[in-house]
């Protein structure tokens, strides 16, 4: 009885000390190769490099789309921006909710102060104090919403880079919204049908608990059509949309001739929505 | 026997109490399987062999939502020369116009609430104004 019992300590201390020590000679014999954090790409097969600064990107690669908003084009024309709004509120079938709190913005206008709150607003030109500024989801590259949100129910269109939402898995959690640092996503507290005026039945609406936000116009951009905004203000050019990855295409032309701004570029998202102010 | 009289009755009265659901349903029409409206638009074919349909179509609808959404595959499906948007109010609802005569007759039956029209819209609602 007694050997039984020594045997079995031995055993026992033998087997404990074993069990402590294993992790660490797991972890020193591991091969590097597989570890998991080198040779990392984002989505656009861009290299995460870290202190390259958030102006510089690197080796792009894919579709990303992007737009360019001329802003000397649309001064002096609110009505243009009006104009733009209600064409994306008319495709996407966005409640017109009269309350600060729970309205629904997809595109909207806005103060310089409040579009651009890291460029200074102080003794700023005549132009654009009295002027508003269009705004959107800037379809980041690096965009902090996809990032918090605990479903994947906002992601980026990886052929497009567009940052795009399942409503059928939005849980309603709002964490997009604290990470959005340009107000760019708008919460349904209650059904929006009601407060819809007119609806478009080639495109659904939302339901009551689903964050919702501007979707570049992927529907339409499929049929070959541009996204609802920029048709709208068609006539004045000031609206331009393409692929930022393309040397060749239109936007590229301009964003390479023009001096653009981006909104709160220093956060390091990568905007691709751009500014000629 | 003992109490032929009040046994027998008794188990009758027992076996046709226990049977009730049976020869109930038999006799009554309220558990039949519904019949669903075909298109009123007197269209034939669907993406999918009507058995298939039955059995899977909210199989499919997932599958054209996450080809839509996840991977921009938004092109049309060409079933029998006919295109077909992927969607559930650009395809289905085309031809199968009333929602309450087709898609809830059967699953008011089966007793499922999926949310689709939580957010999707019948040609019915797209057509009235709301306010």
């Amino acid at each position: 009885m007694d050997k039984q019992r020594r045997k079995f300590l031995k055993i026992a201390g033998v087997t404990a000390l074993a069990g402590i020590g294993a992790p660490a000679v797991v972890k020193l014999t591991a091969s590097p190769v597989l570890a998991s954090s080198t040779g990392k790409t984002d989505a656009h097969g861009v290299q995460a490099e870290h202190g390259s600064g958030h102006g510089a990107e690197s080796a792009p690669q894919g579709v990303r789309l992007g737009l360019l908003i001329d802003m000397r084009k649309l001064y002096g024309h609110p009505e243009l921006l009006d104009k733009a709004t209600a064409a994306c509120n008319k495709v996407h079938n966005i409640p017109a909710i009269d309350s600060k709190k729970s309205e629904i913005k997809w595109i909207w206008k806005t103060p310089f102060a409040n579009a651009f709150t890291d460029q200074t607003a102080y003794h700023s030109s005549k132009v654009t104090k009295e002027n508003d500024f269009l705004v959107l989801c800037n379809h980041c590259d690096e965009p902090p919403c996809v990032r918090v949100c605990p479903t994947k129910a906002t992601y980026i269109e990886k052929n497009t880079g567009i940052v795009s939402m399942d409503y059928h898995r939005c849980i309603g959690c709002r964490f997009c919204m604290m990470g959005c640092p340009y107000g760019a996503r708008s919460f349904n507290w209650f059904d929006p049908r009601p407060y819809i005026k007119e609806l478009n039945p080639d495109f659904p609406t939302r339901m009551r608990g689903v964050v919702e936000k501007c979707n570049f116009c992927g529907e339409r951009l499929a049929l070959g059509q541009e996204p609802a905004c920029v048709e709208a203000v068609k006539e004045a050019g000031a609206i331009v949309f393409g692929d930022l990855n393309d040397p060749n295409s239109e936007i590229r032309q301009i964003l390479d001739k023009e001096h653009t701004i981006q909104r709160q570029a220093a956060l390091g998202t990568k905007p691709s929505v751009f500014y000629i102010v | 026997m003992y109490n032929k009289g009040t046994i027998i009755p008794g188990l009758i009265i027992f076996v046709l109490l226990v049977t009730f659901p049976l020869w109930f349903n038999a006799f009554s029409t309220a558990s039949d399987v519904p019949k669903v409206e075909l298109p009123p638009g007197g269209e034939k074919q669907c993406v999918a062999p009507a058995a298939e349909m039955r059995a899977s179509h909210m199989v499919m609808l997932n599958e054209w939502r996450d080809e839509v959404l996840r991977d921009g595959k938004r092109t049309a499906v060409t079933v029998g020369g006919k295109e077909y948007r992927k969607g559930l109010q650009m395809a289905c609802m085309e031809c199968h116009t009333n929602k309450e005569k087709f898609c809830d007759s059967c699953h008011l039956y089966t007793s499922v609430k999926p949310y689709c029209w939580d957010c999707h819209l019948t040609p019915g609602q797209a057509k009235k104004e709301t306010h």
